[in-house]
């Protein structure tokens, strides 16, 4: 495991990128999906321009389908720490059963937060993607360019030389950054230990009403999940890795009940992060097509 | 013992090189059960790993793109966590000749090159390169690994020779090295030792990365005193500070600061960490907010430093010798004006002469009037304003420039400063009691510009006598630019190159500048055909000063009316650089008027006029 000082340069290199945001854009904004990244993502911006406040305002893209207690904790976190928050929601109101994942989430994710950044007039958008996520995130830059339409070219990315980002834009271009591009998994949970950030709870282990459905355990969250033949929700000790849309996102059983197990148990499983992630199962490369549409 | 070493990782596509690194993966626990899965599952074409065996090389690719050609394209970064605690992350720059650039921008942040050489063919031409590159970039060492020893047998003599060839390369250049004989497919050095290699007792792959350490004095980063880049200024009530990572040594509560570029001295007062904890001292590489025991003005892009620093090697200056790798298709072009963002400054550049391009195998220096797409050359740079650059031999953070194409926003160059050439400080801006507005104010006017762009024939002069004319009738105070007049006189010594059109455009940018401030409204007429040269004399006004018309008249109405002959002297071939013929006319994109100069003169001046009273 690296060592307590790994934490520090981490820490140093992602205040570095947001202060650097702050100065060279004219509009930024900070994504937030409520997850661990991103709860890390805050406490280091508010770290960053402390005595200050965060020069920039929060977006969340919410596409009405995700956990109950994702929500009551954003409002929770907008609320301590004094944020400047706008929700987003597409009003098509597309669902995951009637329009199948992949489609589901360019409506209610993709499309709904490019208008998020389009109607903001937001000239750069950070986000807490990491490279050990997936292995097409490996390539990305911290200074991610976006050509209008908020397209993502991976032959027109810039090169990045030293920590110098090139942060011009021409007419229509926007950037996407992402200051924890070198943190690992395990650095965010220890991180969110030793600097005590609060997490949604549906990370830590409780008796969870869920159904089982090709062999992953779908939480029923509420009544709007429908239920297939023969299907029975039942209580059981459940945590999730990543959080997203609760009908997409894959539960794991698990003893992890606080920080501390949560990192014991990691450091066991040899699972992928994002094995948990239903709409990312289509095809090895499909994160990849999402973000050249536009998905983050 | 240093905590995270950045590694760059090269070698070419069949070199096993994504063989290498999915080895040190999987040996760290960096790779997890699916991925392995998918990588025992999964074959490409003409593929040889037997069935059922992991294929290490699957667990590092990425791109589609890659996946299609078999090859790697890009800078790609991986992590391993070495059971010292140590974090290694390695960026993986292609093998492929042609991506110069990523190779170079992998190894702009290394400590330590990993250098794949295979064993069959021996050291080649691109070895010399990317150690050369890697030279170029400041890496001062190199674990160089003698990779595919099974297929000779695991043979000593082989790998001596090998050895003996990477180091002479090696050393010639400067830099430290070993040689580690291994097998990337049969797994032997790599992680574990090899039974099949006892003719060996060095480290393995993974132990020399565990083991490295910077030798003494090398780290590319040493400097005499603090360097602190203010990015961005924190207000909060009554609190003013500027925020910024530390770099070269480490800065202290109560040191002596100098502002580089105004020299206004002050000392820390309170030094800040993250989070807003107050600190005694902070380490290079430390993000702290800073306050000043005096008022001082400092923003975003300045430099704090010690006033040592800043009367040694930091002096402001105007002139750089500097090494650029030109990363965009379209080559550099001598006296255009560029963006160079040196740190969280951003000003105006001009590459004013071109020293030499670098044979990057033998390291000859070539004569070289351009750099194209992965070159590398020497070139001299002019800035409109003096910066505080360091060597980048002495620190890489504060020698290392980009330049930006000003229409496009491409970074066309990355750029390594040598040494300056002309110091700022005997050429310092005076400033006169009578200003622009004291003269346009006796002359009852608001001072402008009209920069009238078009293609020859398309009827800018005219126009500008036009509108002289009329203005000149309601009492107003005018002069006339006119590209051939002044070719005449001051640019005389320009042809019509790319190059010279952008010097052209320069200088008549500069002398307009001098007449707005005179008090004058000055109307140039000056094909000016690229955007780029366009937007830098934009640049040097205000807005609302300016107003570029395009003069678009149709080109037969041009070439018929050719009232110089020089359609007809281009069309007999005489006139190679005609603009709208053989060299482009790039339109404006966002004119603030357009106007058809195939119509009547005096009505388009009418609406120029009406465009001055806006």
């Amino acid at each position: 495991m690296a060592g307590e000082d790994v934490l520090d340069m981490l820490e140093a290199e992602a205040i570095h990128v947001l202060r650097e945001v702050a100065g060279a854009f004219r509009r930024p904004v900070l994504l937030y999906s409520i997850g661990k990244d991103s709860s890390v993502l805050l406490h280091l911006a508010m770290k960053a321009f402390a005595p200050g406040r965060m020069p920039f305002p929060v977006v969340h893209v919410d596409t009405g389908w995700k956990f109950r207690e994702m929500i009551a904790f954003r409002d929770e976190t907008a609320e301590r720490l004094g944020l400047d928050l706008r929700v987003h929601t597409n009003p098509e109101g597309a669902t995951p059963f009637t329009h199948g994942a992949h489609e589901y989430t360019r409506i209610m994710k993709t499309v709904t937060l490019r208008r998020a950044l389009d109607d903001g007039g937001f000239d750069a958008a950070i986000g807490g993607a990491r490279r050990d996520e997936e292995r097409s995130r490996a390539k990305e830059r911290i200074f991610s360019l976006r050509e209008p339409g908020h397209r993502w070219e991976p032959r027109s990315q810039r090169p990045e030389f030293w920590w110098r980002a090139n942060t011009e834009l021409a007419e229509g271009q926007t950037m996407r950054v992402f200051p924890l591009s070198n943190w690992t998994e395990l650095d965010v949970w220890r991180y969110i230990k030793r600097e005590d950030i609060p997490v949604v709870p549906l990370y830590f282990t409780a008796p969870r009403p869920v159904v089982e459905r090709n062999g992953s355990l779908i939480m029923v969250d509420d009544e709007r999940l429908p239920l297939e033949p023969g299907e029975e929700p039942r209580l059981r000790h459940v945590r999730f890795r990543t959080l997203g849309c609760y009908p997409l996102s894959a539960a794991v059983e698990s003893k992890a009940a606080t920080v501390d197990e949560v990192i014991d148990e990691m450091r066991r499983d040899r699972r992928s992060e994002r094995a948990g992630r239903l709409i990312d199962g289509e095809g090895g490369t499909s994160i990849e097509s999402k973000k050249s549409e536009g998905y983050f | 013992m240093i905590s995270m070493l950045r590694v760059v990782a090269c070698g070419s596509v069949d070199d096993g090189k994504s063989t290498l690194i999915g080895r040190l993966l999987a040996g760290t626990g960096g790779a997890t059960d699916d991925q392995l899965d998918y990588a025992r599952r999964t074959r490409r074409g003409g593929s040889t790993i037997a069935a059922g065996a992991v294929d290490y090389s699957l667990l590092t690719d990425g791109l589609e793109a890659e996946h299609e050609q078999g090859i790697t394209i890009d800078v790609a970064h991986r992590f391993l966590d070495l059971p010292s605690g140590r974090r290694v992350i390695i960026a993986d720059a292609p093998g492929h000749e042609q991506y110069t650039r990523n190779m170079a921008v992998a190894a702009s942040t290394a400590d330590v090159a990993v250098l794949l050489v295979d064993a069959t063919k021996g050291v080649r031409e691109q070895t010399h390169r990317h150690l050369a590159i890697c030279a170029l970039m400041g890496v001062r060492a190199v674990i160089a690994v003698a990779n595919k020893l099974d297929a000779v047998d695991y043979d000593q003599a082989v790998f001596e020779k090998l050895a003996s060839e990477v180091l002479a390369a090696a050393n010639g250049l400067d830099m430290a090295a070993s040689v580690i004989p291994a097998s990337a497919v049969q797994g032997d050095n790599v992680v574990e030792p090899s039974p099949n290699l006892p003719w060996y007792d060095g480290p393995t792959l993974l132990g020399a990365l565990s083991e490295w350490e910077p030798a003494e004095g090398s780290r590319a980063d040493d400097a005499g005193g603090y360097r602190l880049p203010v990015q961005y200024v924190i207000r909060a009530d009554d609190f003013r500070g500027f925020a910024g990572t530390v770099i070269g040594a480490p800065v202290r509560r109560g040191d002596a600061v100098a502002v580089a570029g105004s020299g206004v001295a002050s000392r820390i007062d309170r030094l800040i960490g993250p989070g807003g904890g107050d600190l005694d001292q902070a380490a290079p590489g430390t993000p702290v907010t800073v306050t000043l025991a005096d008022d001082v003005d400092v923003r975003r892009g300045d430099l704090l430093t010690t006033p040592e620093a800043l009367g040694d090697g930091l002096s402001p200056a105007t002139a750089y010798s500097a090494t650029l790798i030109w990363t965009a298709e379209e080559p550099l072009r001598h006296g255009r004006s560029y963006l160079m963002l040196a740190g969280p400054r951003t000003v105006p550049a001009t590459v004013t002469a071109v020293r030499g391009r670098m044979e990057v195998v033998s390291g000859k220096r070539l004569a070289a009037r351009t750099l194209g797409l992965n070159d590398i050359g020497t070139v001299e740079l002019a800035t409109d304003t003096p910066l505080c650059l360091d060597g980048y031999q002495e620190c890489r953070d504060t020698g290392s420039f980009l330049l930006v194409d000003r229409v496009s926003k491409e970074t066309v160059a990355a750029g390594m400063v040598r040494h300056a050439l002309r110091r700022g400080r005997n050429v310092v801006r005076q400033t006169f009691t009578v200003d622009r507005d004291a003269r346009q104010e006796l002359k009852g006017q608001r001072a402008k510009v009209l920069w009238l762009t078009g293609l020859p024939g398309s009827g800018k002069s005219t126009i500008a006598n036009a509108l002289e004319r009329r203005l000149h009738a309601m009492g107003l105070h005018t002069y006339v630019l006119d590209g051939d007049n002044v070719r005449s006189g001051l640019n005389r010594d320009l042809g019509f190159t790319p190059g010279d059109r952008a010097e052209n455009v320069r200088r008549v940018a500069e002398l307009t500048r001098i007449l707005l401030d005179a008090g004058l409204i000055v109307i140039v007429a000056l094909v000016s055909p690229f955007r780029t040269d366009r937007a830098a004399a934009r640049s040097l006004f205000p807005p609302g000063d300016f107003a570029e018309v395009w003069v678009d008249t149709p080109p037969e109405v041009c070439a018929s009316r050719d009232p110089k002959g020089l359609y007809a002297q281009a069309k007999a071939g005489r006139l190679p650089n005609m603009t709208g013929l053989g060299q482009a006319y790039e339109p404006p994109e966002h004119p603030d008027l357009v106007v058809d100069g195939s119509g009547s003169p005096d009505e388009v001046a009418e609406k120029l006029a009406g465009l001055l009273q806006g």
